[in-house]
């Protein structure tokens, strides 16, 4: 017999949300989303540890897996794979892109040797591109890990990621 | 007992964050220790303060002396110039500029400046948020107090109709008719959603708000209940707001400690509770009953209309739906009277509109202004004129679903009416101005970029309809299209606007058939004669013309 181990981490990671947000079907996503948090991303034996430990709590709760990652993949801030060690977010909605928001996406593919979606092969980076941050007064803009830069001009963008170990 | 006779504000924008503005506002704790004027002075960081040329800037109230960019090393000398000596740290002055945001505000009301007019971002950047005093301090809670023990639930909600408050969230309902559809829909428990999923490109109004005045919105939650007979409340806020969330929760907690909010509020019997529920990232879940869908637990996809969610919301019972910027204008509107508000905007359009100026403009920022000013004075008071001088092409008003218009309508006044006629849609406030280095290809491409990522696929005009418009913008933009081409463009927007579930997909093709109305011959421009008139698109297969 097979016996399927899930890592203690995501175990925890799980009971940790669920503590935190109750075992209700209304907190599925803020569930969902501290586990996104704790690890990084949402990885497959999450979802049926969140299934299990849901169960154990609250018998007439069905939820099933597809039902967990049908809501990983429609929320853009969840993350079923796992990123690089760094984040990059661009903001690619119009107001960044009409004051210089174009060349600086352009400047940040040629710096990291990526395209949005993708992840450096030394695990480093990820480039994502995002709608509106909110802090449009100041864009163009790029959010790496949860540090907002505004103004950017693209010869500062390899000095922006040197800051970064 | 204390006596506060100066109150110090460091703004707490994310820029300024980044600059140090915490260690700043560390450093000027310190030295008011040292200098043991502790007892006398408040220091509270507030949230964007709507200048962002000198971050991080700090202001010293009652004078409204502005400095910046201030470092945490010149903290002692800002300390002991003008709050031991008394007299303004010349060196640190941040540059004069006639209007930024809330100084500008308070400035103007000595009467030395034209009219920015706040009533919904009154209190925002000159209270310290995290402090229900303070709130109250500055009439806080004076509005539910007046509505809950000398008003009945049908005169609150007959106060917000004759008031003329229209929805704030892009689609102008009236408020006062959404409360008493709310008030007489069969069914209980009731609820009152605030929504707070500000994800419309180009706007961040709310964030200030909620970020600023956070108990302006509890207040009005609880007065809505009060007059729609709700019991529970959801603010769903949008994930990325992370600080917006923490200072609600706390004015949650204050609220309740103050007997504000949960059992027997103002020892009238009357009870409403309010949780926070945070998004996880979905432009369409700021559509409402999508964002019913989303704190129901589910994929943020649109309903299928009617019924609404005023007479089948949340868990299918009557559900009030309003954005922060509608409910934060209902406090001041039954504390003054809505005599007082319609003497601010027009007769058909009252009150005021925030706004988000954006683009190629020397100033970007936000302001309050009465309804009803024109572009031409948000451009050239507001944000100082265009960058480097150059000429207005066209503006995008109310976000990625607005209207883009070209510069002749920059006379035309904002409110809901006048743009309506004009075939312009005011939206969320986010005014987009561009000059003349924009193509209006690439700002539509870019705009239909947005759509086709956010849609949510459930229904096909929409999810087919946004793939191939981008199609087709990104062959004009490379110079393989065809003229054919427009005429698709055209057939699939029309398509897209009368066929599609819900505002995203019937919106989503406004940008393409805007440009195809009022710049038609750019953008033939590009497929007869291969070139980007505005040199910004890369056209590299376009096929020389003979």
């Amino acid at each position: 017999m097979q016996v399927k181990t899930v890592d203690l981490q995501t175990s925890q990671a799980v009971s940790a949300a669920i503590e935190k947000h109750g075992a209700s079907r209304e907190a599925l996503i803020p569930i969902l989303s501290e586990v996104n948090r704790l690890l990084g991303y949402i990885p497959a034996e999450a979802f049926t540890e969140i299934k299990r430990q849901l169960r154990l709590q609250s018998s007439d709760l069905r939820v099933y897996e597809s039902q967990l990652y049908s809501l990983a993949s429609f929320y853009h801030m969840l993350s079923t794979e796992e990123l690089g060690r760094h984040v990059v977010r661009f903001c690619e909605s119009a107001p960044c892109h009409v004051v210089g928001g174009r060349e600086l996406l352009t400047a940040v593919q040629e710096t990291l040797g990526i395209q949005p979606g993708q992840t450096t092969p030394d695990r480093k980076w990820s480039l994502i591109t995002t709608s509106c941050l909110g802090v449009c007064a100041v864009g163009p803009v790029l959010l790496v890990d949860d540090d907002i830069y505004g103004n950017v001009t693209p010869d500062q963008v390899p000095e922006i990621l040197a800051r970064y170990e | 007992m204390k006596t506060i006779r100066s109150m110090v504000i460091v703004s707490g924008d994310p820029v300024s964050l980044q600059r140090g503005a915490s260690e700043l506002m560390q450093a000027l704790q310190k030295e008011i220790k040292a200098f043991d004027l502790a007892d006398e002075i408040t220091v509270a960081m507030a949230s964007d303060l709507g200048r962002h040329d000198a971050l991080p800037l700090v202001v010293v109230y009652p004078d409204a002396v502005v400095y910046g960019p201030v470092q945490p090393s010149q903290a002692r000398l800002l300390v002991e110039e003008h709050l031991y000596k008394g007299r303004v740290a010349e060196a640190l002055l941040a540059p004069v500029r006639e209007l930024s945001g809330t100084i500008a505000w308070l400035r103007a009301r000595k009467g030395t400046l034209p009219a920015e007019q706040r009533i919904v971002l009154r209190r925002a950047g000159l209270i310290d948020p995290e402090s229900i005093d303070d709130y109250i301090l500055h009439d806080g809670y004076q509005a539910l107090g007046k509505a809950l023990t000398t008003m009945t639930p049908a005169e609150v909600i007959d106060e917000i109709t004759r008031s003329g408050l229209q929805g704030r969230g892009g689609a102008g309902f009236p408020t006062g008719r959404k409360w008493s559809f709310v008030a007489g829909a069969p069914g209980q428990p009731k609820y009152v959603i605030c929504n707070a999923d500000e994800s419309e490109p180009g706007t961040f109004k709310d964030r200030l708000i909620l970020e600023g005045d956070p108990h302006s919105i509890i207040e009005a939650m609880v007065i809505a209940a009060y007059a729609v007979g709700a019991s529970e409340g959801y603010i769903y806020i949008r994930g990325e707001y992370t600080l917006a969330y923490q200072r609600l929760e706390k004015a949650i907690q204050q609220a309740e400690e103050y007997g504000l909010l949960g059992d027997d509020i103002f020892g009238t019997g009357f009870h409403f509770k309010i949780h926070i529920h945070s998004g996880a990232g979905a432009y369409i879940c700021g559509e409402e009953t999508a964002l019913i869908e989303s704190i129901e637990g589910k994929r943020g996809e649109p309903r299928a209309r009617p019924p609404y969610p005023p007479t089948k919301g949340l868990w299918g019972k009557p559900t009030l739906v309003n954005n922060v910027e509608t409910l934060a204008n209902v406090p001041p509107i039954i504390r003054s009277g809505a005599d007082w508000y319609r003497s601010f905007g027009t007769p058909s359009s009252p009150g005021t509109k925030v706004y988000t100026i954006l683009g190629n403009v020397n100033n970007t920022g936000l302001i309050e202004v009465p309804m009803g000013i024109t572009l031409r004075e948000v451009i050239t008071i507001y944000a100082q004129g265009m960058r480097d001088g150059r000429p207005l092409k066209l503006f995008q008003s109310g976000g990625s679903s607005g209207s883009i218009a070209p510069a002749s309508l920059q006379d035309t006044p904002m409110d809901f009416e006048s743009f309506r006629k004009a075939g312009v849609s005011l939206g969320s406030g986010a005014l987009l101005i561009c000059d003349d280095r924009t193509c209006v290809v690439d700002l539509a491409k870019v705009l239909m970029q947005f759509f086709r990522f956010e849609s949510c696929g459930k229904c096909t005009p929409c999810r087919v309809g946004t793939q191939r418009s981008y199609e087709i913008l990104t062959a004009i933009t490379e110079g393989t299209a065809r003229l054919e081409d427009l005429d698709e463009l055209l057939r699939l927007g029309e398509a897209m606007e009368t066929l599609s579930n819900c505002g995203l997909g019937q919106t989503a093709a406004v940008p393409t058939r805007d440009i195809l109305k009022h710049f038609r011959a750019e953008v033939e421009a590009h497929i007869r004669l291969g070139v980007c008139p505005s040199g910004v698109c890369p056209m590299e297969k376009a096929a020389v013309p003979v």
